[in-house]
């Protein structure tokens, strides 16, 4: 593209009452570069006007000096053109006023003694944007060479197979992998379903056998049941995958990273990329390396995650005082198979079971939290199979006793129809003991809503087991990724398949692998056949973006990714490793395979490399990197007493729009930090704090996401690596005989405007006790 | 189509989501964000359904656009506010406090753009025209009806806290300090009445010790006989608004069921058990009165595993206040199924309509969100197969 650069200031909203427009416009001039300035940029004759310019072919890549780019950006839009949105509003005139900053008077201009620091900060961001525009290109979207649209579903059971459906109604081919021999999953087993309209008095029939049925009709799902998938390999767009027969070894299984204690000699040195990965195929014997694609593998653009949930171990549970290993003492998942072949009967000996308790948490009176993995899917079940008790006998009874009844929502009307039931009694309480009585059981329970201990006959007792996602055993996803074959740091989940689960919800660590149902929490069926309507919309987002070499969720429609110049590659494999999103693979020599459909262009890879070879078209080592040297940075031969100068580095996401609200609120801070919004922390590269602090920078601040269990990076680990590369900066700096505490690391939630004033003012505060940086003026 | 001058909904009155205890505007930013970016999402906002007539894949909607007398050259500066005088009560605040009657929804508002309210006086209304350098101002703006053609819709209309005063029993609206938690919510938010500090509406004291009244009005023959889902996790959230400003204050929660199922809200009440100054009481809140001269309120209830009758003063006392679905108070006039609460009941085998979230159900921010994305999918598919 040649480029043809113009400047545009707008002066309203206060930008042109507050800063000396002349001056300002100086500095695009001066670079020869014209500059227009406007009343009212935003307005429709201030775009028409850029327009013209644009139409007129004098302009396609601009400054434009205004509000926020977090504002009118949809005004702002000229295709095929770069726009570079300088933050003189919110970021210059709106924070810091002529109250708090008088503008200088003529013979105060050249004094050497005063100056304006709020016009030093405006022209400093006219330099940073100038210099960007220089600096970066329009994206080429990348477009994988084969391409699949179709759609793979892990999972036969009730989640699958609503997927599936919902994938096919809407247009697209679909592929379910059923590892058992017949559809149905769990559903299938059961004797009955909890009702799902109102009035909720009456089970309903499983559901499972209308699902398979409506499969049939629809020519564009695929079913291979008795088959389980042995590796997906590729990227979204174009995943192969391998299938196979359960339990059978093929070369094409996955292999598993080496473990970590593995990736040393003997000595304790790291192996270096040759021997590390001769070792793992050592490791891996009998198992193709992930960069060997299966020839006989099919293709899939995305995956949906529905494999599920198995019944919790409760003899593995430290219950012992429930007598768990009491043949009539069963789990809810035993009860569930003995009601679905007829009338409920004893394991022990095959009689009538017309008394059955209902154990809902481990009691014991230590705390009233349920067992492991139950939800309010396990209380529904309580009341269901209390239900099959008095269906079964017209004397049956059954009690529940629970901590806490949990039937949210519509779903407590099923609840107030078994406090109707008769024959079913229900109470809070701590069961303390169950114990052979005669030829039964006793059942005793303390703290009971009947004011008294409890001691219950029972024939059966039934303990509430949860539902453990299946992803807790084993990777299931079997991803011939280089960071391994299942999702990476799923333990802060329980190992629920999981992420940014409140505002992304079905986005797994994994580009492209959307989970749904009891995999990612439990869920009834009814839930779990909704939650699966909004993974296949994820599942066809994915390809329908893949296709246009765009980005998926959170930058959706970015068409960069990241490109790397191998020439200088010296296979550290820190990218590889960073990655939160497993995109890179590298070879057996450590260089690594982009993947883009993977990638969520966050550019985590990107601050990561030491070598600095990774960029992405608007968004490079070197955008960024002249835009700080674009700062000013005045010395003693500019003043007597020269003001500081700091950068912050700034998480576009939600550190950034809260100093907008600041702006917004008209809240000052020290006007001598410049601000570069980055895409995440993630990829902020140690060389822009070090090319910073060698221009003669004071300080420089990261400021990005809380990081964490309850992490709102939104791409996971951005914010995390960030404070790890600023810890690890410190020894360079004391070899450079600067101080620690001129770099900092801050978290900030986007509401966080409040605080976000003192925080800079306090950085700057710290390092102005410091003394100015000794680098300056060099 | 949006009813309110600003999308977000009833997220962008509250401080944090449970159970992460992360801020609603961080998702409303990127999704105003992809909103923006997508030539294909038109927004109305001021805009209500008037008629939906049609089937699926063509439908007729009869939408109704409230005026907002300012145009798209606002820019958000603020002036007219700086110079408009007249005053109305802040409903985004629940009537708290009071705002200019030329005002921006909220600072995260989209469009980022002013409203001017109806009630504005007519020497305000030359004033802020005159303080308006972008001409954005417009009195001149009328009501306007238009029809849309469209093959099938989602009601995602939301729902309404509650109305508290309807609990007779709870005095709210007779008590300056019996509270509701959407209330709370926004008393503990920053940009809310009292710029985020918790203090009880007589005397702007310092609650030292607060009682929550769960299932007010939920799970309630008289009211709403459903579970509101939400309150016992937003009222655990609130514990940790409370905790966060004051270290050693006297949290008593009464509850039927504490209904925080799973492993990420039963991790989080698990987190709360360890705070020794929050107390769970198994009882419900029968009884409410004001103490003389203090207005501290006094509350009997029931603690229903040891039979005792409690009897407690406190200075603070939420209602935690259930979830009513919109269409309930204000039904939509569309060939749709309500069940008995108003509660939009989805006929998948007719397609062309769907609820949404709590339209549909009283579900939390990750159900609804959720849920949505699917019903998304299934208004495509109606599109798709016609």
């Amino acid at each position: 593209m040649d480029k043809k650069y113009g400047v545009y200031i707008c002066t309203g909203c206060g930008i042109g009452d507050t800063l000396d427009m002349e001056d300002l416009v100086e500095i695009p001039e001066e670079e020869g570069l014209n500059c227009t300035t406007h009343p009212f940029l935003c307005s429709k004759e201030g775009v028409a006007l850029i327009q013209k310019d644009v139409d007129d072919g004098k302009v396609n890549a601009m400054v434009i000096g205004a509000c926020s780019r977090r504002v009118n950006f949809d005004v702002f839009r000229f295709d095929n053109c770069i726009v570079e949105r300088v933050n003189l509003r919110e970021g210059v005139v709106w924070p810091h006023s002529r109250e708090t900053y008088p503008a200088l008077t003529e013979e105060q201009k050249d004094d050497e003694e005063h100056f304006d620091r709020i016009q030093m900060k405006a022209e400093d961001y006219i330099r940073m944007g100038m210099i960007r525009l220089e600096k970066v290109k329009l994206p080429t979207p990348y477009l994988p060479e084969s391409f699949s649209k179709k759609i793979l579903v892990l999972g036969g059971g009730v989640t699958g197979m609503a997927a599936a459906l919902d994938a096919a109604k809407t247009g697209y081919d679909v592929t379910i992998v059923e590892k058992t021999d017949a559809l149905g999953g769990y559903a299938a087993k059961l004797r009955s379903q909890m009702p799902v309209s109102a009035p909720f008095e009456t089970l309903q029939a499983p559901v499972a056998d209308k699902l398979i049925q409506e499969i049939q009709g629809y020519p564009n799902i695929d079913v291979r049941t008795g088959c389980e998938v042995a590796r997906i390999a590729g990227q979204p767009g174009e995943f192969t995958v391998t299938f196979k027969k359960p339990g059978e070894r093929i070369p094409f299984d996955v292999p598993f990273p080496l473990p970590e204690e593995m990736l040393v000699d003997e000595t304790g040195k790291e192996l270096d990329p040759e021997a590390a990965h001769a070792k793992f195929l050592e490791y891996n014997e009998g198992r193709k390396d992930i960069l060997n694609l299966d020839p006989d593998g099919e293709l899939y653009g995305a995956v949906i995650l529905a494999a599920g949930w198995r019944p919790a171990d409760l003899s593995k549970m430290g219950i012992d005082h429930l007598g768990f290993d009491l043949p009539d003492v069963v789990s809810n998942h035993e009860f569930e198979q003995i009601a679905a072949k007829g009338k409920i009967v004893r394991p022990s000996d095959g009689k009538p079971a017309k008394n059955v308790v209902f154990i809902q948490s481990p009691g014991k009176d230590e705390d009233d939290a349920d067992f492991d993995y139950c939800g309010s899917v396990t209380s529904q079940v309580a009341l269901k199979q209390a239900r099959y008790v008095t269906e079964d006998y017209t004397d049956g009874k059954a009690f529940v006793i629970y901590q806490h009844m949990r039937t949210p929502g519509l779903q407590e009307y099923f609840y107030k129809s078994m406090q109707q039931e008769d024959g079913v009694f229900m109470t809070k309480g701590s069961v303390t003991e169950v114990k052979t009585q005669g030829n039964g059981l006793e059942v005793t329970a303390v703290n009971t809503l009947l004011g008294e201990n409890l001691a219950l006959k029972a024939d059966m007792v039934v303990v509430a087991g949860g539902m453990v996602p299946v992803t807790k055993d084993d990777p299931v996803v079997n991803l011939a990724y280089r960071q391994g074959p299942g999702f990476r740091d799923n333990d802060i989940f329980g190992q629920y398949a999981d992420s940014n689960y409140i505002c992304f919800p079905y986005e797994t660590q994994r580009t492209g692998i959307y989970a749904a149902g009891a995999i990612r929490r439990a869920m009834t069926i009814e839930e779990s056949i909704e939650d699966a309507s909004g993974a296949a919309l994820k599942a066809i987002q994915c390809v329908e973006s893949a296709n246009r070499g765009m980005s998926v969720h959170p930058r959706s429609g970015d068409m960069t990714f990241p490109e790397f110049f191998f020439q200088r590659c010296t296979q550290c494999k820190r990218c590889t490793v960073e990655c939160p999103f497993g995109a890179l693979d590298d070879d057996a020599k450590g260089t690594p395979k982009a993947n883009p459909t993977r990638c969520r262009r966050c550019g985590t890879c990107m601050g990561a490399c030491p070598e600095r070879i990774i960029s992405f078209a608007d968004y490079t080592i070197d955008s960024i990197g002249s835009q700080i040297k674009a700062v000013k940075v005045p010395s003693e031969d500019d003043f007597d007493e020269p003001p500081f100068r700091f950068l912050a580095l700034i998480c576009e996401n939600d550190a950034f729009p809260a100093l907008d609200m600041v702006g917004l609120n008209r809240i000052d801070y020290s006007p001598d930090v410049r601000f570069i919004p980055v895409r995440c922390l993630g990829s902020v590269n140690t060389i822009w704090i070090k090319d910073a602090l060698a221009q003669g920078m004071d300080g420089v601040i990261l400021i990005g996401c809380k990081h964490g269990d309850d992490y709102q990076c939104h791409f996971v680990k951005g914010s995390e690596l960030a404070e790890v590369r600023v810890k690890k900066i410190g020894d360079a700096l004391s070899s450079l005989a600067l101080e620690e505490e001129r770099v900092a690391f801050v978290e900030v939630a986007i509401d966080e405007y409040d605080k976000l004033p003192k925080i800079i003012n306090d950085f700057v505060e710290e390092v102005d006790a410091l003394g100015p940086n000794p680098f300056k003026g060099f | 189509m949006e009813k309110e001058a600003s999308l977000g909904g009833r997220v962008s009155q509250l401080k944090h989501y449970f159970p992460k205890l992360c801020p609603p505007t961080c998702g409303l930013e990127i999704n105003y964000r992809r909103i923006k970016d997508n030539k294909h999402i038109k927004v109305l906002t001021m805009t209500e359904v008037q008629n939906v007539a049609g089937n699926p894949g063509d439908y007729t909607v009869t939408v109704k656009t409230a005026p907002r007398y300012v145009n798209e050259n606002c820019t958000a500066c603020g002036e007219c506010a700086k110079v408009c005088e007249t005053e109305i009560s802040n409903e985004f605040n629940f009537g708290m406090d009071r705002r200019k009657a030329a005002y921006l929804p909220h600072n995260m508002a989209f469009p980022m753009r002013y409203v001017m309210d109806p009630s504005m006086s007519t020497d305000d209304r030359d004033k802020v025209k005159q303080a308006c350098k972008y001409d954005a101002v417009d009195f001149d703006m009328e009501e306007k009806t238009i029809d849309l053609k469209v093959g099938a819709i989602v009601w995602s209309t939301g729902w309404k806290p509650y109305d508290a005063t309807r609990i007779d029993n709870l005095g709210f609206g007779r008590y300056q300090n019996v509270v509701t938690n959407m209330m709370l919510e926004r008393l503990a938010s920053l940009n809310g009445p009292t710029q985020g500090k918790i203090v009880r509406p007589s005397d702007d004291k310092a609650p030292e010790t607060i009682a929550f009244a769960q299932c007010a009005g939920s799970r309630d023959e008289n009211h709403l006989p459903y579970c509101s889902y939400i309150c016992c996790m937003a009222s655990l959230k609130h514990a940790t608004y409370l905790r966060e400003q004051y270290p050693d204050a006297k949290i008593y929660i009464y509850y039927i069921d504490l209904r925080t199922p799973g492993l990420k809200y039963e991790r989080f009440y698990a987190k709360l058990k360890e705070d020794k100054n929050i107390f769970f009481v198994k009882g419900k809140v029968a009884e409410v009165s004001e103490e003389d001269g203090t207005g501290n309120i006094n509350l009997v209830a029931e603690d229903t595993i040891s039979g005792d009758k409690i009897r407690q003063t406190v200075d603070l006392l939420v209602l935690a206040t259930g979830m009513q679905p919109t269409a309930a108070v204000d039904k939509p006039a569309a060939d749709l199924t309500f069940d008995a609460d108003g509660f939009i009941v989805n006929d998948f085998s007719k397609g062309g309509m769907f609820a949404a979230g709590c339209a549909n159900k009283p579900a939390d921010v990750v159900t609804s969100n959720q849920n949505a994305t699917g019903m998304a999918l299934k208004a495509i598919q109606t599109l798709v197969r016609r």
